[in-house]
């Protein structure tokens, strides 16, 4: 299978990088899929977005992304966030309390980090 | 000369200068390494969103962003102070804030005002002490900022920079924020553990940089292959470069963290060597006057046994 390099950064670090055969993200216009070879795109993602990475190996890595760019471009796809978490790293109970928050961000950030782990677990 | 027990205690009072100078220097020294290994972690992503920032600047043929466009009477100009929370840091604070006060009549020579923010505790007294006007402050988090810090001061100084300076005076024009033309920011460059900078840079309007000819050449080849921009392109640099603002100044408090706890390392072991040099001159005075005291004792003894011998003798 044809592969591409993926980076998935936040701003404090570097969650993950590697090789990847499927990425799929949602950006502000609906979600997209990403295998090599797609054409060179630049893309806002949602606030409180899921990116999920099929690796050539086969694992599946899972993030949940808040506040981020897309950017494919000849068999490199960066996924730039201001804040990600990998789906193993999520406090599922936290992210259950930040679900009852005041502030609507927190909660759909609340709503992305649950999400994550579901669909990791 | 002076009395032993006074000696003994300043002795004593130097050996614990010491030992909290030692601490500091400790604590210091663990902390550079973080520090660094923070601005090492935070490269991949303002090393990505300088490239797609790029990108898209070249892309959008007619770019009419604020954030990359000059102003044609730039009237006020932003600077961002970046100092230490607490002191013992040698001349770093000195040096941060000399540089921003140049870079403040360099301003006004040019014809704008400055306006200053300021991060960190230091220089907010700084300010405060000579009743100069600060428009906004962060303090709190100097040794270990976060994004989410560095977000809140961003989103301030990018509101102001927005509103631009259409103001008349000290009154806020029609949109009601007192706003600036230009963003600088001054920060201290972590050369090396013995070295550190102080550096003035301008953040906005943002001139886009390029490390190599070679990169720039890479950007522009890159732009031949056709993007597609989801949403428009406009409207991803309009959220991007708020963005892009907010890694600066990231990039910029990291720095600064390492450079302060190198700067507070240096300072603090210049004054553990002081603090042992004290130490062991008092203690060489200390001695001169434990010996002659001995010395005065013995003869005063001597003196005394001879006095009495002489006095039994004339009994005879």
């Amino acid at each position: 299978m044809a592969e591409m390099s993926v980076q998935l950064v936040a701003v404090e670090r570097r969650l993950w990088s590697g090789s990847a055969s499927f990425v799929v993200a949602q950006t502000t216009e609906g979600e997209i899929g990403l295998m090599a070879g797609h054409e060179p795109v630049l893309g806002q993602l949602v606030e409180g977005g899921v990116v999920k990475i099929t690796t050539t190996a086969g694992e599946t890595v899972i993030a949940a992304v808040h506040g981020g760019f897309l950017s494919v471009n000849a068999d490199n796809v960066s996924i730039l966030a201001e804040s990600a978490e990998l789906s193993g790293e999520i406090d599922v109970a936290a992210a259950r309390r930040d679900l009852q928050a005041e502030d609507a961000d927190e909660r759909a950030r609340a709503a992305a980090r649950l999400r994550a782990a579901d669909s990791a677990a | 000369m002076a009395q032993l027990r006074e000696l003994r205690a300043r002795i004593k009072s130097a050996q614990s200068f010491k030992k909290i100078f030692k601490a500091q220097e400790l604590i210091a020294t663990s902390r550079i390494g973080k520090a660094q290994a923070r601005v090492e972690q935070s490269k991949p992503y303002a090393d990505e969103i300088t490239k797609v920032l790029s990108l898209l600047a070249s892309g959008v043929a007619n770019v009419d962003t604020p954030l990359l466009t000059e102003r044609a009477q730039p009237k006020r100009a932003g600077v961002i102070v970046v100092t230490s929370d607490r002191g013992l840091c040698g001349g770093y604070n000195a040096n941060v804030l000399r540089a921003a006060e140049e870079l403040q009549s360099l301003l006004r020579e040019q014809g704008k005002t400055p306006v200053v923010y300021v991060v960190g505790r230091k220089g907010l007294n700084f300010y405060k002490f000579r009743q100069r006007k600060v428009a906004a402050s962060w303090t709190g988090f100097s040794e270990k900022p976060s994004y989410a810090e560095a977000a809140e001061a961003g989103r301030t100084v990018v509101e102001a920079f927005l509103a631009g300076a259409d103001d008349d005076g000290e009154n806020p024009g029609p949109d009601g924020v007192l706003g600036v033309d230009e963003l600088h920011i001054v920060y201290t460059e972590f050369v090396s553990m013995l070295s550190q900078k102080p550096i003035a840079k301008r953040i906005a309007p943002l001139a886009l940089e390029y490390s190599s000819e070679e990169e720039a050449a890479a950007a522009r080849a890159e732009l031949r292959s056709a993007y597609s921009f989801e949403p428009g392109p406009e409207k991803l640099l309009d959220d991007l470069l708020p963005k892009y603002i907010n890694t600066r100044i990231y990039a910029a408090l990291l720095e600064s963290a390492a450079s302060e706890s190198a700067a507070r390392r240096t300072a603090m072991k210049a004054a553990t060597d002081n603090a042992d040099e004290l130490v062991r001159s008092f203690t060489r005075v200390a001695n001169q006057v434990r010996q002659a005291q001995i010395t005065q004792e013995i003869s005063e003894i001597v003196g005394g046994v001879e006095a009495l011998a002489a006095a039994a003798g004339s009994d005879d």
